[in-house]
């Protein structure tokens, strides 16, 4: 294809490069990618083992030696929200993957097929979506003991529906693009073209769509966490942490506030990455 | 419209029996022994034998499922087993209690989304629209949980304003249920309020640029009755949507919301029977809320049918 001039002139161009990614993502990018890097540096940078004890130093406020004060065990609260950084994108992370990795080819398989396949599938994602997201998670765990990874299982398999409508309706968009007709008429199989063919088009607007969830994730993780249902002490997890301060809020607020700080600084970051990514991606929400 | 409406009935009947079975196999199938789990750990095997034969837990599943569904076709919601009571009349006060929470939550949500929304896209890019982006945003990113805690130490532990939590019957004190209220309705409106006014804002913003209202202000209408009547008028359908989904937040929200501030409702209860093991309470109170949710869905797109005319007459022409 040849390049007009101009066109070649403002690609070349890095000042106007700059220019185009929104402010939203170079802070939200900034944010998320230092408390990436805060989680991988955690177990170093942390003053403390996040679940020593120092029991002389029991609900201490914020101060020199501790920086956010100590919870009731006398743990160091700042190492706790560092540690607990991992915890929260482990699950934000996972959680993500799982909605991933069963909602595309779902939605790959629906929009593909259509007739009876898709409407097995689109019945079935309709009694999921049938349950307010925090109660699915609540029936899935609600009668074997918690853990993190089942807490993360149950938190993607909420987000699974919206995947497969998503990537569905992705591929009813394409499927009467030439290309796809053309490799039909070749013969390839389904799966070829279902992978090779529909998937790289299509994963645009799904990757807008799994960053956003990554902060529905960690969020919805952490009201697990927060319930009981996600996360065990000692574990430093933000929502249980969060949990665990609601006790002592009159002697000791900085135990639940530092978490919750963390954990919103965290969700603003994803989020404007995300509103960022999506308005790079997609120039027709840019004005609204 | 009557078509339409059984149609969405018989509809969302399958769809929660659907539900019920879901339910009924994640809570029945998964664990291991409720006997044992009533019982205690040092419960004797014949006690064990003796309570299995009294539930029916030696039935097969199915038969077992049809005595649950059966039960809930007759207003029996089954009988807890921490509490040794039957559900029903517990369900019920629980609900009542949750109910007034959700109805004011989702009152002002309403409300003060939909009027944020508007002066937002009136006053387009002034300081007013920054601050009702900005504040919605962290509406949206930050935790119920963790607004609720903020709240209580604000309101509760430092001004010493309002109760931290608990609740009063409003027929004891209408000023301590109403005092009660006030925090746990506040964590819930500033959660869900983002979605209704950036929708209304966007939305709002596409009918001002429209042909209809440049015909109406050119035709000298005063700018109060063109905002009102023309522009917010067709605005606020894509918002009837957002409201529906808003619901199925409340109800989750609830939850959360109820357990910070020890609020005795629905939630609470579904929590406790958790906590518990309480396998009827925990089916009972799931199913409650997730036929709520489907009803509520269902007036919500009636709402939008009655609201949208071309999807009304359409109906019609079928």
């Amino acid at each position: 294809m040849r390049v007009k001039p101009s066109e070649k002139k403002e690609i070349s161009n890095p000042k106007r490069m700059c220019r185009r990614i929104p402010v939203s993502l170079m802070i939200g990018g900034l944010l998320a990618v230092l408390i990436v890097l805060m989680a991988l540096a955690a177990p170093w940078i942390s003053p403390f083992p996040y679940d020593e004890f120092h029991v002389k130093d029991r609900i201490q406020p914020p101060n020199a030696t501790y920086w956010f004060g100590t919870d009731e065990f006398g743990r160091d609260v700042l190492s706790r929200v560092l540690v607990g950084s991992r915890v929260s994108l482990f699950m934000g992370i996972v959680a993500t993957a799982i909605s991933l990795i069963l909602g595309v080819p779902l939605g790959l398989l629906a929009g593909y097929h259509r007739g009876s396949v898709d409407e097995i599938i689109m019945r079935l994602t309709d009694i999921l979506m049938s349950f307010p997201p925090v109660i699915l998670g609540l029936l899935i765990l609600a009668v074997t003991p918690p853990n993190i990874i089942k807490t993360a299982a149950a938190v993607g398999a909420v987000y699974v529906p919206v995947l497969v409508r998503l990537t569905r309706s992705v591929t009813l968009g394409l499927i009467e693009e030439e290309y796809i007709l053309a490799a039909k008429a070749r013969g390839e199989r389904a799966i070829y073209i279902m992978a090779a063919e529909i998937l790289p088009n299509a994963w645009p607007p799904i990757i807008v769509e799994a960053s956003l969830r990554v902060t529905f994730a960690i969020l919805l993780a952490a009201a697990l966490s927060f319930l009981g249902l996600g996360a065990q002490p000692p574990s430093s997890d933000w929502g249980l942490m969060i949990s665990q301060g609601r006790s002592y809020i009159d002697t000791g607020p900085w135990i639940a506030l530092f978490p919750g700080l963390a954990m919103c600084i965290t969700v603003i970051g994803v989020n404007l990455m995300g509103d960022g990514l999506r308005e790079l991606l997609d120039p027709r929400m840019k004005h609204r | 419209m009557l078509i339409y409406i059984s149609k969405r009935l018989a509809y969302i009947f399958l769809i929660l029996v659907a539900m019920s079975i879901l339910i009924f196999a994640i809570t029945q199938i998964l664990p291991g022994n409720v006997a044992q789990m009533i019982l205690g750990q040092f419960a004797s095997e014949e006690s064990i034998k003796l309570l299995e034969a009294k539930l029916g837990l030696n039935d097969p599943l199915p038969v077992q499922y049809w005595r649950w569904a059966r039960g809930i076709f007759h207003g029996d919601l089954g009988h807890s087993l921490v509490m040794d009571r039957p559900i029903a009349a517990m369900l019920k006060q629980a609900f009542m209690r949750s109910a007034v929470l959700a109805f004011f939550s989702f009152f002002f949500v309403t409300v003060i989304g939909i009027g944020l929304g508007v002066i937002a896209a009136v006053r387009k890019n002034s300081p007013t629209d920054h601050i009702v982006s900005v504040f919605t945003y962290f509406g949206i990113s930050v935790p119920e949980f963790f607004w609720g805690i903020v709240f209580i130490m604000l309101f509760a532990s430092y001004l010493g304003w309002l109760p931290s939590g608990q609740y009063v019957e409003m027929t004891e004190s209408f000023r301590g249920w109403l005092v009660h209220l006030i925090l746990p309705v506040a964590t819930l409106t500033l959660t869900l309020i983002a979605h209704v006014s950036r929708l209304t804002r966007s939305s709002m913003l596409e009918a001002l640029q429209s042909q209809y209202v440049r015909a109406a202000r050119a035709k000298g209408l005063p700018e109060r009755v063109v905002l009102v009547r023309h522009a917010l008028r067709n605005a606020l359908l894509p918002t009837i949507t957002i409201l529906a989904i808003d619901v199925g937040w409340l109800f989750g929200g609830i939850v959360v919301v109820e357990t910070v501030f020890s609020f005795p409702g629905l939630g609470r209860l579904l929590i406790f029977a958790i906590g518990r093991q309480d396998l009827p309470l925990i089916q009972a109170c799931i199913l409650v809320i997730t036929a709520l949710y489907s009803f509520s869905n269902l007036f919500a797109d009636l709402l939008y049918t009655y609201f949208n005319p071309r999807v009304r007459y359409a109906r019609k022409a079928e």
